[in-house]
């Protein structure tokens, strides 16, 4: 998953050693150990936070796929929103009007239908940077919720769609937000696995060359344009699908859920995390869920005012990303990155 | 194998303008595979100008490129690697985001086995496709003596041995002609008399093409001289033609300041 890390001269002989395994093995190998600690998680704990954790889960994913549009393709997107509002669309239309689908096959659809939405994007973004990519994405997270309001009778209005969805296997006696949490979870490392390989291999240097000097990286044979939409496409899918899973989970796809400040939150949430790896999708995920319900729970503690305690909230997050962005300028995952060589380099002083 | 009489690449009365200004004018030279040219002359003379359109960034008003007796129509510069023909930048344009390892990767990609559809699965060809980068990577910095440097970031090493990374970004894309834009600029003596050393090995494999500033570099090195000013060609053969042309000696040579920065 750290493609980006800096190899210590110490660690590169395991690192060596682990490049013989073919990538999908180790990252499947992680994605099993992870899945069975999310697994474990829900187990302990009640079904409140079960919905919480399987929250945590499409999170990550959006995110990822943000990672990978901005950290690794270096595009920036204010509109990723937009991604999802898509795959939740997706899904919910195909719930109601295709009922007999499996959940699986709704899902792909949402991926899909994010990941043509992408390419569309992409494909007009590509020769679009900085603040003119950043207003193009902007205004498609604007824009593309609007499109409920002019289709009432097909999309549902202002008040969107609302559904069942009935995806747990006959004989599993368990509690319904646990299973929405694993199903949710197995999709999102799922498409992690991919995303990992992606980050370390080929295409995802492709995208850092592109990223990082693109008159270089055409004459290094590089197709400095179709690389920017293929990120797009990736990234694109992976908010459809984190779209999807958020439709599946809520049993509801409503234009007030993808307003512009979902996508603004989003990119917040990843430079939080840190943007230059999948980790750092991990760690924003769970700032996003965690950090707004602990800033919520301190402001009824504090019994104020209902228009102060409405937006405590967000003042608190809002102060939390600056001080974070100030101790760790390159997010959670980089401030742990320079505590793990700052504790290597003592180890290594110590010997 | 080519024919040693066929010019790898030929310029053909290329001419350039950027609105009034004639930055190139019927310009045409040929580059023969193992032989080393190098373009110089004054600041503005059109050096970097005649890159740009061998690599497609410009097109010419007028004039033709051959590559390999094939004309070259509008050609994209990230086409031109697969045609075996690599570029160093005056920038440098190191990926800051990248190892060297992963720098000098970036440059063999064109020469991958595995498709970027493996690398998405994360198969075993893809494991085998990077081993191999990897190889032809290390390969690449090994020959100009800098493996070392291979998991350190362009931003922590010194310029001379980032130009060497660059270069070896180049080298790994297995390239029939090498342009290198001032590939002596900011070196050292020492990194210089290397670079010297490491061109003519370089030559016994493929063709090069420079542009440069330090001209003595280029009287040591080249196999062909052709001097631009104001965009036109006015002198072009051997070394020792060119140093003892008149024309050159007033365009270029005959500056002080020049002398000064060449010696």
């Amino acid at each position: 998953m750290g493609a980006d890390t800096v190899t210590k001269p110490a660690t590169r002989t395991t690192a060596q050693a682990r490049r013989a395994i073919p990538p999908l093995l180790l990252h499947l190998g992680a994605a099993i150990i992870a899945l069975v600690l999310v697994v474990a998680l829900t187990l302990a704990t009640d079904p409140f936070t079960n919905l919480r954790i399987a929250t945590v889960g499409y999170y990550v994913l959006a995110l990822a796929g943000l990672a990978v549009l901005t950290g690794m393709g270096g595009q920036i997107s204010l509109g990723h929103g937009a991604f999802l509002f898509i795959g939740a669309y997706t899904v919910g239309l195909l719930v109601i009007h295709a009922p007999s689908l499996p959940i699986w096959a709704d899902l792909i659809a949402a991926a899909v239908a994010g990941g043509i939405a992408g390419l569309l994007t992409g494909a007009a973004a590509a020769r679009l940077h900085g603040p003119y990519l950043a207003g193009a994405t902007l205004a498609l997270a604007v824009g593309l919720p609007a499109i409920t309001q002019r289709f009432p009778d097909f999309l549902g209005g202002s008040n969107g769609l609302s559904f069942t969805v009935n995806s747990e296997p006959a004989g599993l006696a368990v509690p319904s937000t646990r299973w929405q949490a694993w199903l949710v979870w197995l999709t999102v490392l799922i498409a992690l696995v991919l995303l990992a390989n992606i980050a370390r291999g080929r295409l995802g240097r492709r995208m850092r060359s592109v990223r990082d000097d693109e008159v270089a990286a055409s004459l290094a044979g590089i197709h400095v344009g179709r690389t920017k939409i293929v990120a797009f496409l990736i990234s694109a899918a992976c908010g459809g699908l984190a779209g999807g899973l958020q439709a599946f989970l809520l049993g509801t796809a409503a234009p007030g859920s993808f307003t512009p400040a979902l996508s603004l939150s989003l990119l917040a949430a990843l430079v939080l995390g840190g943007i230059g790896s999948l980790w750092g999708a991990l760690w924003g995920a769970l700032a996003l869920v965690y950090f707004q319900a602990w800033a919520e729970d301190v402001s009824d503690a504090l019994q104020l005012p209902t228009p102060v305690a409405n937006n405590l909230p967000l003042a608190l997050y809002g102060v939390i990303l600056i001080v974070i962005t100030f101790v760790a300028p390159h997010g959670i995952q980089g401030g742990l990155r320079r505590l793990g060589a700052l504790a290597h380099r003592t180890r290594g002083g110590n010997r | 194998m080519t024919n040693a009489e066929q010019p790898l690449l030929s310029v053909a009365g290329v001419t350039v303008r950027f609105g009034g200004l004639v930055a190139l004018s019927d310009v045409s030279l040929e580059v023969a595979p193992r032989t080393v040219v190098g373009v110089i002359g004054p600041n503005g003379a059109g050096k970097t100008t005649l890159f740009n359109v061998v690599c497609g960034f410009v097109r010419p008003k007028q004039g033709t490129l051959s590559w390999r007796g094939t004309t070259l129509r509008n050609h994209r510069p990230d086409q031109l690697a697969n045609l075996g023909i690599a570029r160093t930048l005056q920038g440098l344009g190191l990926f800051a985001g990248l190892s060297v390892l992963h720098n000098v990767m970036a440059g063999a990609d064109r020469t991958a086995k595995s498709g970027l559809a493996a690398s998405v699965l994360g198969s075993r060809g893809a494991a085998r496709g990077e081993r191999d980068l990897r190889a032809k990577a290390m390969t690449a910095l090994a020959t100009l003596g800098i493996a070392d440097t291979a998991h350190r970031y362009p931003g922590e090493l010194p310029y001379g041995v980032q130009k060497r990374a660059a270069l070896a970004r180049a080298l790994a894309a297995e390239p029939e002609l090498l342009l290198l834009d001032e590939p002596a600029s900011g070196l050292s003596e020492q990194d210089m008399a290397e670079l010297v050393t490491h061109l003519r090995t370089l030559r016994e494999d493929m063709a090069i093409m420079l542009v440069e500033h330090h001209v003595d570099l280029v009287m040591r090195v080249c196999d062909r001289v052709v001097v631009l000013n104001f965009g036109e060609v006015i002198a072009e053969g051997d070394p020792a033609k060119v140093r003892n042309d008149p024309l050159v000696t007033e365009a270029y040579l005959g500056d002080p300041a020049r002398e000064r920065d060449s010696a």
